[in-house]
C-alpha cells in the first residue's frame, strides 16, 4: 500500500464533486496511468471522467507528466483538463 | 526572472519601468499583454473565473522562463497572470523581456506565451447567455509549439 494525494482542477473536479483526496493505493498500483485506472474502477461516474479516451492531462509532484510516471509514497497526483490560460 | 499569480489587476507602465532599472544595458523590452474579449467561440461572454493549481503553476511559469533564458541572450524577465473573477477588456496575463538586443527580446516574448498556452495550468470559465462553460483548449496553440522545436531553431540562426 502506498499513500498518495489526489488532486482534480477545472471540469474535472466539478465533474467529481471533489477537489483533493488522500487515499491509499494497493502495491499494484505504479504509474500515474494506474491510478487512473484504479479510479476508473470505483464507479461510473468516475469511469466516464477519468476515461483514458478523454485527453486528460496529468501532473506528478507539481509536473505535466506521462501515463507511464512512476509514483512514490506521498507523491501529489493531479489530473486535469487541457490548459486554457493565457 | 520574476513570477506572479495574482488576483490584482497591474499597470503596465509601472512594470515595464521597473524592468528597465534592471540595468543600463538593457537595449530591447518587449512585453505582451493578453486580454479578455466579449465574445468567445460564437457567444457574448460577460465574464469569466480563472481557476490554477497553487504550486504548480508558479512553477511552470518559472520553468518556462528559464527555458526561455537558456535559449536567448536576456537579462531580465517578467510574467504576471491573473486568476479569479475577471470581466472582458480587463487585462489577463502580462510578459515582458529585457535584452541588449531586439531578436532575443521578440522571440523570448513569443516563446513564453506559446508555452504558457499549453504547459501552465490554467483554466477559464465563461459565463455566458447559455450559462457557464469551460473554454477548450485550442488545437492552434498545441501548433504554435511546433516551431520551437526545429533542431537548430530560426532564432539560433539569427543570432549567429
Amino acid at each position: 500500500m502506498m499513500k498518495i494525494q489526489l488532486r482534480f482542477f477545472a471540469s474535472v473536479r466539478e465533474k467529481l464533486g471533489i477537489s483533493e483526496q488522500t487515499v491509499e493505493v494497493p502495491a499494484q498500483v505504479k504509474t500515474v496511468a494506474d491510478v487512473r485506472a484504479w479510479l476508473c474502477a470505483r464507479d461510473a461516474l468516475w469511469a466516464e471522467v477519468l476515461a483514458t479516451d478523454k485527453p486528460l492531462r496529468m501532473a506528478c509532484n507539481l509536473q505535466m507528466c506521462e501515463p507511464d510516471t512512476l509514483i512514490s509514497e506521498a507523491c501529489e497526483v493531479a489530473f486535469f483538463p487541457p490548459v486554457t490560460g493565457g | 526572472m520574476q513570477v506572479r499569480v495574482q488576483t490584482e489587476d497591474f499597470d503596465v507602465a509601472a512594470e515595464l519601468a521597473a524592468l528597465r532599472e534592471a540595468g543600463p544595458e538593457i537595449g530591447a523590452l518587449v512585453s505582451f499583454i493578453g486580454l479578455v474579449r466579449d465574445i468567445n467561440d460564437g457567444a457574448r461572454v460577460a465574464g469569466m473565473e480563472l481557476e490554477h493549481y497553487p504550486g504548480m503553476t508558479e512553477k511552470a511559469l518559472h520553468e518556462i522562463a528559464m527555458q526561455a533564458a537558456a535559449r536567448w541572450n536576456l537579462i531580465d524577465s517578467l510574467i504576471i497572470h491573473r486568476v479569479g473573477a475577471l470581466l472582458p477588456l480587463d487585462q489577463i496575463v502580462f510578459v515582458a523581456v529585457a535584452s541588449r538586443h531586439r531578436g532575443d527580446a521578440f522571440a523570448a516574448c513569443e516563446y513564453i506565451m506559446d508555452y504558457l498556452k499549453t504547459q501552465a495550468p490554467f483554466w477559464k470559465k465563461e459565463q455566458t447567455p447559455e450559462g457557464a462553460r469551460w473554454v477548450d483548449a485550442r488545437e492552434t496553440d498545441e501548433h504554435a509549439l511546433k516551431k520551437w522545436e526545429a533542431p537548430l531553431s530560426a532564432s539560433m540562426a539569427r543570432a549567429g
